[in-house]
């Protein structure tokens, strides 16, 4: 197959980046996007060119290192699917391909198509955690969990990290994100007992980044490579407001 | 050279790590504050440990060379975590779990050691499950277990094909939690590039910026490596791309042996290769063999869709070889059965190198929605890598190097031969022995890292509360940063023709095809040979562009790839020397008339922990027995 990418391109975060054109021939439909991206640098080595910095690590979708803003969409055309996990076989040969990094005032850029996503680390230490000390847990079926919470605290907790959520959103809001830490937590009891205090600290460390406000368009969810559901910032609004009624400011 | 102390406590085997720990000395609240601890990584066994660290009042720096520590490969770990809980009422017990891993690791492991491993596991799956760690649950709400390879107990936890991440995630609150308390100061984009030792101390490391491409030092009272193994050695593993074995192999050259390299565990199930540019294998848990059974065609060569291939001419070649076990036989022994259909031509897909691991009896007798409860992420991945869909069609799988039984040597308190020098989780040589069970890394790590370190660290760092802070200043940060500046400067000044990766590419070929999945004397001689060939024409051709003072991912593979090659030449090295086959090392001399592994424990029930004697000199092999007082050693038969 062969492609005509568009890359954006940006020596670090003070330079001015633009789009940069490359032909890229002969990949193969069942190389994965990053196979066809690592190709593509090869060839520039061999150039003497600078190759394209972008991060990437575990490449089975689970790590959440890898994003790239694909055709306008974070993590590409196909569905519940991160960057390393697509493959080229779901693009049409010839096509043109635009490739960005996440665009959001709270991830600023580093290099290329790399951004800093420490804004999320932040959100998680204002209140990510369930305070318990190493050696103070009690035996794990002493409280009976019920199933359909356990599975529904899992379906929140399967949130990679990634950013496709703020990318995704017009607001570049990072709901989805904290929501879903904030759910896991909240639907189990061991969570239940800084719920209030949790959801009070996180929603306003989101704030303070930059990150925007939800106005259900509901992108964060389509785009997740998870699947994460928007449901979850439903729950996470109930949490701020009881938090708020109990004098949370 | 020192003599080999594990330092092994005495005392019966259930009550030695009480009464040891029992022993150890304290280090007071108010002293703590005014100790210093390096941990390097930022999986399960690096995270615990600087978090419960931090629990205990030390000042404590974690680096990672990922943007968070939520990356760290732990998170890719699939099927579970294994504990002695007994919920399935199967008899079940620490004792029994302890007996399971010296058995699966071939009577390689040190017995006390594995002991404390299964003693604390059953905390390790409290503290998780306290933690908000959404392991799975019975309709009753209790905790759920399933099976895993090699055992005949149900012990193994699960959160759906996503065990590690949720347990890691788990981790990295807590981890989160002592970062907001500030007793953890986080590094990320770092990586570490060598060790420091102060007056015959580990009193620092340096470490490069990997955005600003600036060498920095970093002190303290003792320093924690958990920066896992060195499967990428292979260039194609299950492994993230990022995992090296650079910060143990610092280690290693400045005096920390190095014990057991050539024990790699070749995982049975992998998407197999697709394309020429692929440089990672995808994992389908071992948790799928449950479910799923291995076959190949009967006739050589048999290019059929395997629907059309009939039962009968189906060859189920575990539960014809291996009937007590069957699919579930441990991973080294399932891993080579395939390799030898696939030598003998029975492998299918277009390479002939794979195998199906089929799910049509599962689906008919458990229904489409049990399978999808169980698997449903991994059959999506599965589907999305190849496009097949295995719900209508079996997997095709074969063996990819996944796991590093071998790593740093370290005693029982798990410090490596460089004192307060520590080693946790895969990069030690750990509890493992020659061969991994499934679901019991994640165990290990965690035990580790929450449980384990921080009781014997406490021990070391208690003769430093009137040492002070570290002084960065120190010839020997010196030293180590004119030595790292000095190895970077000479690669970069090679301006040669070839990427990293393409010599990677290269020399994963080599260790693969020599010192693989099957070994002789031979072979292994061959593969030093090559890898020497290769690494002179690395130094001579290797290509870096840019400059090595800014974000630089060519510079930064090209360091990893220079240190494989010596950690691969130590590879070949140990598995020359030893004249048996145990566990994941197989030696095409040493087989029984049925082609399994032959041990030979009059010889061989050693650990091999080398010692580092310079780039060009042949490394010295210290052994440390292994006594075995209470596993009787048995031909491992899975028969």
């Amino acid at each position: 197959m062969n492609f005509t990418l568009k890359i954006w391109r940006q020596q670090n975060a003070r330079a001015k980046g633009g789009f940069k054109t490359y032909p890229l021939q002969d990949v193969s439909p069942e190389m994965s996007f990053l196979e066809m991206l690592d190709y593509l640098n090869m060839q520039l080595i061999e150039k003497g060119e600078e190759p394209i910095t972008f991060e990437h690590d575990c490449r089975e979708g689970i790590c959440g290192s890898c994003g790239l803003y694909i055709n306008g969409r974070p993590h590409g055309p196909q569905r519940n699917t991160t960057t390393c996990e697509l493959h080229m076989r779901e693009f049409k040969d010839g096509e043109t391909i635009v490739i960005e990094p996440w665009r959001s005032r709270a991830f600023p850029v580093i290099k290329d198509l790399v951004v800093d996503r420490s804004s999320f680390e932040r959100i998680m230490h204002a209140g990510g955690f369930i305070s318990v000390n190493t050696g103070c847990a009690p035996e794990s079926n002493s409280s009976p969990i019920s199933k359909l919470l356990a599975d529904k605290a899992f379906d929140a907790a399967a949130c990679i990290g990634c950013g496709a959520c703020v990318a995704a959103c017009k607001n570049s809001s990072a709901m989805l994100y904290a929501a879903a830490k904030i759910a896991q937590y909240a639907l189990l009891p061991q969570g239940r007992v800084e719920a209030k205090e949790r959801v009070d600290k996180m929603v306003k460390q989101m704030d303070a980044e930059g990150f925007g406000f939800c106005s259900n368009t509901y992108g964060c969810e389509f785009d997740c490579p998870k699947g994460i559901s928007v449901d979850f910032i439903a729950l996470m609004n109930r949490e701020f407001f009881a938090a708020k009624s109990c004098g949370h400011k | 050279m020192q003599k080999l102390d594990a330092k092994i406590p005495q005392g019966p085997l259930a009550d030695k790590w009480s009464q040891y720990k029992a022993g150890l000395r304290l280090v007071n609240p108010a002293n703590k504050k005014k100790i210093e601890v390096i941990v390097v990584g930022t999986g399960l066994a690096g995270a615990g440990a600087a978090s419960s660290l931090g629990e205990l009042g030390y000042k404590v720096k974690v680096f990672c060379f990922q943007d968070s520590p939520r990356r760290a490969h732990s998170v890719a770990a699939q099927g579970g975590i294994n504990a002695a809980k007994n919920y399935k009422n199967d008899n079940d017990s620490i004792y029994r779990l302890f007996h399971d891993m010296v058995k699966g690791g071939d009577y390689r492991a040190r017995e006390a050691n594995v002991y404390r491993a299964a003693e604390v596991s059953n905390q390790v799956i409290d503290h998780f499950t306290a933690m908000g760690v959404p392991f799975a649950r019975d309709y009753g709400g209790s905790l759920d277990t399933r099976s895993f390879g090699g055992v005949q107990v149900s012990r193994t936890f699960y959160a759906k094909g996503q065990t590690g991440q949720q347990c890691l995630l788990g981790t990295y609150s807590s981890l989160n939690r002592q970062i907001a308390k500030g007793t953890v100061k986080l590094f990320p984009r770092r990586d570490m590039l060598d060790v420091v030792i102060v007056d015959g101390k580990a009193r620092g490391i340096i470490t490069r910026n990997l955005l600003t491409g600036e060498l920095e030092r970093h002190s303290a009272h003792a320093v924690v490596l958990a920066t896992g193994g060195y499967g990428t050695v292979f260039y194609l593993s299950t492994l993230g791309l990022g995992s090296n074995a650079s910060a143990a192999w610092s280690a290693h050259k400045k005096g920390a042996l190095f014990a057991n390299p050539s024990f790699i565990q070749i995982h049975p199930t992998s998407i197999p290769v697709l394309n020429d540019y692929q440089c990672k294998l995808t994992l389908m848990s071992e948790s799928l063999r449950n479910d799923g059974r291995v076959w190949v065609p009967n006739e050589k060569g048999d290019k059929r869709h395997p629907g059309e291939i009939p039962e009968a001419e189906r060859d189920y070649y575990l539960e014809r070889r291996y009937p007590a076990f069957g699919n579930l036989v441990p991973r080294d022994v399932a891993s080579r059965a395939a390799k030898e259909r696939c030598d003998a031509g029975y492998g299918v897909g277009d390479t002939g190198l794979s195998v199906y691991l089929d799910f049509k009896d599962a689906i008919e007798k458990q229904g489409k929605k049990a399978i999808e409860d169980k698997y449903g992420n991994l059959f999506e991945m599965y589907e999305k890598i190849t496009g097949i869909n295995p719900y209508t069609q079996p997997m095709r799988i074969y063996p990819a190097g996944h796991y590093t039984m071998g790593g740093l040597w370290v005693d029982y308190n798990l410090m490596t031969t460089i004192p307060g020098l520590y080693a946790i989780g895969e990069s030690n040589f750990s509890d493992h022995g020659a061969n991994r069970l499934g679901a019991s890394s994640l165990m290990q790590c965690s035990g580790d890292g929450y449980f384990i370190l921080p009781n014997t660290i406490s021990d070391y760092l208690a003769d430093d509360i009137r040492t002070g802070a570290i002084p960065t200043e120190h010839t020997s940060f010196d030293e180590a940063e004119q030595e790292v500046e000095d190895r970077i400067r000479r690669l970069m000044a090679v301006r040669g023709k070839q990427t990293a990766s393409s010599f990677h590419k290269r020399l994963g070929k080599i260790l693969w095809d020599h010192c693989g999945m099957r070994r002789d004397a031979e072979g292994l001689k061959k593969g030093m040979k090559l890898l020497d060939e290769l690494e002179e024409e690395f130094w001579g051709n290797i290509c870096i562009p840019g400059s090595d003072r800014d974000y630089n991912q060519e510079l930064e593979k090209a360091l990893k790839v220079a240190d494989f090659f010596e950690v691969g030449r130590l590879m070949c090295e140990d598995a020359l020397q030893r004249e048996e086959s145990c566990g994941a090392h197989f030696r095409e001399e040493h087989q029984t008339e049925t082609g399994e592994a032959k041990r030979d424990d009059a010889n061989f029930a050693y650990v091999a922990a080398w010692e580092y004697k310079g780039k060009k000199e042949k490394p010295t092999l210290h052994k440390e027995p292994l006594k075995f007082e209470y596993v009787e050693l048995k031909e491992r038969s899975y028969k």
